[in-house]
């Protein structure tokens, strides 16, 4: 108890003091706690200890950069209210932060009011399209993610699939885009299943999709408990078709958590989860090995990919203010906006004035749980 | 056939953790008529307590008892803390407070546990049992057999002994309970005690199916504050049958209906049978005093 509100003391302290050293002012926004803190607590964490070893590198344009954060619990109205400050009372150049989508849709109206570039850490793709000029983001889209779990069961061979998705923000908006783009893909979805975010039993839905003729394959869009008791329940079922997760799993608390049924389950995920696997001319190998080990020993833990989008959006912002040659919001936007073959930890990013991402599903590899570990699929 | 058994054992299981989540409202009401909203957090406090004291290497069994005790003791310093402090305040006034201590609560556990979602192992192994193509888990004849058994205890407890008695005198009148010599103050402690004790058991025994986290108490706390009040708020066998009736018209509906309207249809079941029978199917009709 007493440790963490000295931290949070001592947090409060560095946001606040000496403005004389710091010159170079960025904002920030996430959920640090509340339902989405399993989002924004790696990504406060990845931001300020960025922060603190580009300072100790001689800073930008050779100024230091000032973190000014805050925590809105995942609440749209705290982030609104941040944003605002942030703005107006810290007088930040860029804010990068809004870990969930709703948090990040109420930044977006006012950093387009004040003009001020923002980077979010969000999934939806209503965040980009259409693009609006202030917003920017790291994470892949939902609909990508479907484009790529469909992209590797088409190859297998597996056309026939059930749905079963969240009734959440998440798993709802990925069900949808799944749905969407199906067609795209050839791929039929044969049934369509729904279980509640905090449900403790899955295994009607799953009993259905197992009974359902034809299934070949089954995909689960969902994030947080979700998903575990969905895999622990497809093996308490003993279900011999294939089961494809998101993105919204990709981390080793998952595995854990669904214990020895996750065995086999197929992701699209990031090369943060796979460090390890990659091969020394991947060209992410740098990025993320310096990312995960820079991660895992200031926080002891080990990296998740919700930490890499934090890590990517300050190092887009930086190398932006660098490419401007200047720290003013205008020239920020525009240097964002001009990015081209960034590699960060999520992927390359090659942004545009109609493509406010830069990411294409190569930045997304599958991956098979394997003996409880992740294993990258050829 | 296999599948509507399925969903059977699935509600079934369900259903048994939402009644002792019930039986813990059932007791606190019968002691003070308030419905105590801190109810989920007592059970979240079972299943997060247990998990970190398991990881410390305390076996799980004793894990499961320190979590029982330490829930036990909460509910008594809320009882003691807030509650008692309250005096005379109406009744929504400490349903306010227990909204209140809710709050708390979830926010402490998150700062002396953390955000992250846990699991321990199950009493009798993870090991699906198959009886004629219908996959049962050890752990949810767990849940069932130990919700049965509460609910029995509890029932004894209120109508052959000389203490539950005095609980119901409690809450039906204070000022006589006291006039015939019933110390109130401790009825309350003691029914606090025993409500979280039970919640906090809810939460251990679902760990091993549903997880558990910081922020898992409000959704058991709506669906056992709705179980109990299908069921009648302060009947024993309401709550069990509440419980058991909910998680049953969810998975059946979840299965042979469809999913996407698996909670509207139980609340819907919920709301109809409220609207004939306004104190719950086994609720004792409201009786004025003279």
């Amino acid at each position: 108890m007493k440790s963490v509100l000295k931290a949070a003391v001592a947090a409060l302290m560095i946001g606040v003091a000496s403005p004389a050293l710091a010159d170079i002012k960025i904002g920030s926004t996430v959920s640090e706690t509340g339902p989405a803190s399993s989002l924004g607590d790696p990504e406060a964490k990845t931001l300020r200890m960025l922060v603190d070893e580009i300072n100790a590198a001689g800073g930008v344009l050779g100024e230091k950069i000032e973190l000014v954060s805050y925590d809105d619990a995942g609440d749209p109205n705290k982030a609104r209210t941040f944003a605002t400050r942030l703005i107006e009372d810290d007088e930040v150049v860029a804010i990068v932060g809004g870990s969930t989508t709703a948090t990040t849709m109420s930044i977006m109206q006012v950093v387009a009011d004040a003009e001020i570039p923002f980077i979010s850490l969000a999934g939806a793709l209503e965040i980009v399209d259409p693009v609006q000029p202030w917003t920017f983001k790291t994470p892949h889209t939902d609909r990508m993610a479907c484009g790529k779990i469909f992209e590797n069961m088409k190859a297998g061979g597996l056309t026939k699939i059930g749905l079963i998705s969240g009734s959440d923000g998440f798993g709802a908006s990925m069900r949808k885009h799944c749905v969407d783009i199906a067609g795209d893909y050839g791929i039929e979805i044969l049934a369509d299943e729904i279980y509640g975010p905090t449900d403790a039993d899955m295994t009607p839905q799953l009993t259905n999709l197992r009974s359902k003729e034809g299934v070949q394959a089954i995909l689960n869009a969902g994030f947080g408990q979700g998903p575990a008791i969905v895999t622990r329940n497809y093996g308490q079922l003993g279900i011999k078709t294939p089961l494809y997760q998101s993105h919204g799993v990709a981390s080793k608390a998952f595995i854990e958590l669904a214990g020895p049924a996750s065995n086999g389950v197929k992701i699209p995920g990031t090369a943060i989860l796979i460090a390890d696997q990659l091969s020394q001319d991947d060209p992410q190998y740098a990025v993320v090995t310096a990312y995960r080990k820079i991660y895992e020993e200031k926080a002891g833990s080990p990296a998740s990919t919700f930490g890499g989008y934090a890590h990517d959006a300050l190092r887009l912002l930086v190398d932006a203010i660098n490419r401007a040659g200047a720290a003013e919001p205008q020239a920020i936007r525009d240097a964002i906006e001009q990015t081209k073959g960034f590699v960060g930890v999520t992927g390359a990013f090659n942004m545009s004035a109609t493509d406010h991402l830069g990411l294409d599903l190569s930045a997304f590899r599958m991956l098979e749980i394997k003996d409880g570990n992740w294993v990258l699929l050829q | 056939m296999t599948e509507l058994l399925q969903y059977l054992v699935s509600g079934t299981t369900v259903g048994a953790a939402y009644a002792l989540v019930a039986l813990g409202f059932t007791i606190i009401y019968n002691a003070s008529d308030v419905v105590n909203f801190a109810q989920g957090e007592f059970v979240m406090l079972g299943g997060m307590v247990t998990f970190f004291a398991w990881q410390a290497g305390v076996p799980l069994p004793l894990a499961a008892l320190l979590a029982i005790v330490a829930a036990a003791v909460i509910g008594v310093l809320l009882n003691k803390l807030a509650i008692e402090r309250a005096g005379a305040a109406p009744v929504v006034s400490l349903i306010i407070i227990t909204i209140g201590a809710s709050i708390f609560l979830r926010g402490g556990a998150q700062l002396v546990f953390d955000k992250q979602l846990h699991r321990f192992p199950g009493f009798s192994g993870d090991e699906p049992m198959n009886v004629g193509g219908v996959t049962i888990l050890p752990q949810g004849l767990w849940v069932v057999a130990v919700a049965v058994m509460v609910f029995v205890l509890l029932y004894v407890f209120f109508t052959r002994t000389l203490t539950g008695k005095a609980i119901l005198a409690t809450a039906n009148n204070r000022v006589a309970a006291k006039l015939v010599g019933i110390n109130t103050d401790y009825m309350m402690s003691l029914s606090f005690a025993l409500s979280a004790a039970i919640g906090a058991l809810a939460g251990i025994l679902m760990t091993p199916i549903s997880l558990t986290s910081y922020d898992l108490g409000v959704p058991f706390a709506l669906k056992g504050f709705a179980a109990a009040m299908l069921g009648g708020m302060g009947v024993p066998v309401g709550a069990l049958v509440g419980g058991l009736l909910l998680g049953l018209i969810e998975a059946l509906t979840a299965g042979l209906v469809s999913s996407t309207y698996k909670d509207a249809v139980a609340f819907i079941v919920i709301l109809v049978v409220l609207f004939w029978m306004p104190q719950g199917l086994f609720g004792r009709k409201s009786m004025e005093r003279v």
